[in-house]
């Protein structure tokens, strides 16, 4: 009865969706305050109603419920019960009913914390993500019901994609939805404005804190995934530029540029329509990427089944919110009046390079991740885009993003004197190249993207520095906005010496190891003391014994797995990691030879941590941001006023 | 009021090409290996391990060449396909089981029945490096030369069968 009660919940939510949507967008427009009033309760209904249909489809993994098809395709009788849990969001099914509920949470959010904005505007918003809801409503319960019976019963399930039976995915797809569904606050915010035709700064002001939050989250969120993919697909990559990272890519260097955009048209109205477009392209990437993953467009590793029923509703709800919010957008941006002018140099041109250079790599990115389906949709053959492509677009339209970090903030608004940032600037950059140039020497070999990396990192951390300096000798106070984005300035600072370290100065090896074999890697031996076989909750797995050593001491113990798991027979590496803050050392087993013998696979990888520390540490600049007291001034003052 | 025109028009070229996309299937990668031999193996057979088979004994017959296991949960899907299409005796299906344990190989065709004339076991997987396998299943059709003509990656549907590969093979057997 259990999932019967989730699916009339998913009925009822639907139908609360389209009062939520209907009743306070035709209120607002005409000026119906009952109507409007209905915005609140019902979003909160529909959350309530959403929720139990995940409480619902969670019980039903949790106690094996095999009379329900999802449970049957992606649990296991023998599956831990955390795994069970997770499992709810590792079908296609689950994860969309994920989607809606976080969806359902953000919109919560809004009902909560928006007591000091207009009603017109709270209606519209809400109303806006209730329509965005609906649309996902429907498709769960036309194409992809989570609830569907298998009668008679199965036995038993096939078992959860060994992938992710893993710690790291419990906690990053809702992170990581956080992140993409959160930027439909800051969406429906921009469609509010488009709608009202009030495209004033308020709106900018009351978007800040909420893009902030949804892009703190996917930040954490593609860094979990990185990491995820660093210890799990046993290839010690951190970044495979798989089209589904590069989902997550392009709403997050959207986002990124939406971010600083909404400073510009909050703090000085200019770039208002530009704002606008970013606020829909953001969440528009992220139903995109929802698409590209969902609909088997494109083959990926994280790819569900693939239906084409699916793909098409998926397509055309896509090109009915995207392609509604820019036609949208085409017939009121135009009204929108110029704002403030400013100077060829000022805060508002770094701003504004800062957004194209974004933008630009957004594109780089979604032509390359599209690529290969343009040519094959024209019949032009059957390619793959890789890595090659994306590093040598990326890193030139990122290195120049990255010196912008140094100067921007440091740039006046309206109009910036050259001399006077010259004169700031200048020991610091100086002092950064000289350490970027011969640094690299000390450290082997001398190799001209390390020393750019190196430079980029240190002009960061100097400029910073220098910006600090000066808000404390002048005397300015505790300001959350400022030392929260110079917190996540420097976790990119961070995250490019790891990116610059490991790329250049990895070392692999690749193996074959007899028991007592001994290979030695950067200064540390590894002696393979064999594998054992061992059994799992519902795997098998060989067990293999690493002992490292550095200079005859032991170092540490690793045991990297070959598993089996048993409902699906699929073979799965479990790399053994030692991590450090200036190295990991990955082992991986790779096949079983011949006499005991394995191949293993070695990895010394230098300062790779820092590219996910540096990862937090801009979430977590974001999210120091978000206290500003002025996001909460804001609110008291409105309410005072009401 | 043009220029905001602009993102509605770059957006509806790209949804066109995405519908375009999804009648196309992005597994169906071509394999480098159609219009060249067959590489060559002498395996053991799943029957009797004591006897070998190599594509050289299959010289001037077309054939169904096609790689599966028992851990392999698409096989099975495809495994009612390959039955009736044996039963018709159009074109002889020789199978490859591929990093598997015999016993179990076996254990899944005398539950659900043999539609190979015969099964080689590439234990180690060594062939199927040779051969391109990235996945299982797969399934190539081999020409009296010992060409590959065709290959088919994911489990061999009635619709593949009846549009791609029958044609294919009634061409070649004249």
């Amino acid at each position: 009865m259990i999932p019967e009660l989730g699916n009339f919940s998913l009925i009822l939510a639907l139908l609360l969706a389209l009062t939520q949507s209907i009743l306070p967008l035709a209120g607002a427009a005409r000026n119906n305050p009952a109507w409007m009033s209905v915005a609140r309760p019902a979003a909160r209904a529909q959350f309530l109603f959403v929720a139990i249909a995940f409480g619902c489809l969670a019980y039903s993994f949790l106690i094996n419920d095999f009379s329900v098809l999802n449970v049957v395709q992606h649990s296991f009788s023998k599956l831990p019960p955390i795994y069970r849990f997770t499992a709810t969001w590792g079908s296609h099914e689950g994860s969309l009913l994920l989607w809606t509920f976080i969806l359902a949470l953000w919109t919560l959010a809004v009902t909560l914390f928006s007591r000091h904005l207009p009603d017109d505007m709270v209606a519209r918003v809400i109303g806006v993500m209730g329509l965005v809801s609906c649309g996902l409503l429907l498709f769960m319960l036309t194409t992809s019901n989570p609830f569907i019976r298998l009668l008679p019963a199965a036995m038993d399930g096939s078992d959860l994609n060994p992938l992710l039976q893993d710690p790291g995915m419990v906690i990053h797809p809702p992170i990581l939805y956080m992140g993409y569904v959160g930027f439909s606050v800051a969406f429906a915010f921009a469609l509010a404005a488009l709608i009202s035709g009030k495209l004033d700064a308020s709106w900018a002001r009351w978007s800040r804190p909420w893009t902030t939050a949804a892009w703190s989250f996917l930040t954490l969120g593609i860094m979990m995934g990185s990491w995820w993919a660093y210890y799990e697909l046993g290839w010690g990559g951190w970044w495979f530029w798989d089209p589904t990272e590069n989902a997550s890519l392009m709403p997050w260097l959207v986002g990124t540029a939406l971010i600083h955009s909404l400073a510009v048209t909050e703090k000085r109205g200019t770039f208002k329509a530009w704002t606008v477009f970013l606020a829909i392209g953001a969440f528009s990437l992220s139903l995109l990427g929802t698409f590209l993953v969902r609909s088997g467009v494109l083959s990926s590793v994280h790819s569900f089944a693939t239906d084409p029923a699916r793909g098409l509703f998926i397509l055309a709800f896509l090109a009915v919110v995207i392609g509604g919010s820019l036609l949208l957008f085409a017939f009121r941006a135009s009204q929108v009046g110029l704002g403030g002018r400013f100077a060829l140099v000022s805060r508002e041109s770094f701003l504004m390079a800062n957004n194209i250079l974004l933008l630009t790599a957004t594109g780089a990115v979604l032509l390359g991740t599209l690529y290969p389906l343009f040519l094959d949709a024209l019949g032009l053959g059957k390619i793959s885009v890789g890595p090659p492509y994306f590093n040598s677009v990326f890193v030139p339209l990122v290195t120049p993003l990255l010196l912008l970090i140094g100067v921007g903030p440091m740039a006046r608004w309206k109009q910036a004197s050259v001399p006077e940032l010259a004169d700031r600037l200048k020991w610091g950059f100086g002092a950064s190249v000289v350490v970027a140039l011969l640094l690299p020497l000390t450290l082997g070999a001398w190799k001209p993207m390390v020393s750019l990396g190196i430079l980029l990192a240190l002009w960061i951390v100097v400029s910073i520095a220098i910006n600090v300096q000066g808000r404390l000798r002048g005397g300015g106070g505790w300001s959350a906005n400022f030392y929260g984005m110079n917190l996540a300035h420097f976790g990119v600072a961070v995250a490019v010496i790891g990116v610059t370290m490991v790329s250049a100065y990895e070392t692999e090896r690749n193996v074959r190891m007899n028991v007592g074999d001994t290979v030695t890697l950067k200064g540390y031996t590894f002696l393979f003391k064999g594998a054992q076989d061992m059994d799992g909750p519902n795997y098998k797995a060989a067990r293999g014994t690493l002992e490292v050593s550095r200079d005859g001491k032991p170092v540490t113990t690793l045991y990297p797995e070959k598993r089996t798991y048993t409902a699906s027979g699929m073979p799965f590496t479990e790399s053994a990691i030692d991590y450090g803050f200036t190295r990991d050392l990955y082992t991986a087993m790779g096949e079983s030879l011949d006499g005991g013998a394995w191949s293993v696979r070695l990895f010394h990888k230098p300062f790779v941590v820092w590219i996910w520390i540096g990862a937090v540490l801009m979430a977590l600049g974001g999210a120091m941001s978000i206290t500003d007291r002025r996001y909460r001034t804001s609110r008291k003052q409105g309410r005072a006023g009401a | 009021m043009k220029r905001f025109l602009i993102p509605l028009g770059i957006f509806i070229v790209l949804v066109g090409f995405l519908a375009i996309g999804l009648r196309l299937d992005p597994r169906e990668v071509p394999s480098p290996l159609i219009g060249k031999p067959a590489p060559d193996f002498k395996l053991a057979l799943l029957s009797d391990p004591a006897k070998q088979l190599s594509p050289a004994d299959l010289r001037g017959k077309v054939w169904l060449f096609n790689v599966w296991a028992s851990w392999c949960a698409s096989c099975r899907e495809e495994h009612s396909v390959l039955l009736d299409l044996s039963k018709q005796g159009i074109v002889p299906i020789y199978g490859m089981d591929y990093k598997d344990q015999p016993g179990d190989a076996q254990a899944v065709l005398n539950r659900y029945g043999n539609p190979y004339v015969e099964t080689v076991v590439d234990l180690d997987g060594r062939v199927g490096i040779n051969y391109g396998v990235y996945g299982v299943p797969e399934t190539y059709l081999i020409d009296r030369n010992g060409i590959i003509r065709y290959k088919h990656t994911g489990p061999v549907t009635r619709e593949s069968l009846d549009k791609k590969i029958l044609p294919l093979v009634k061409e070649l057997q004249q």
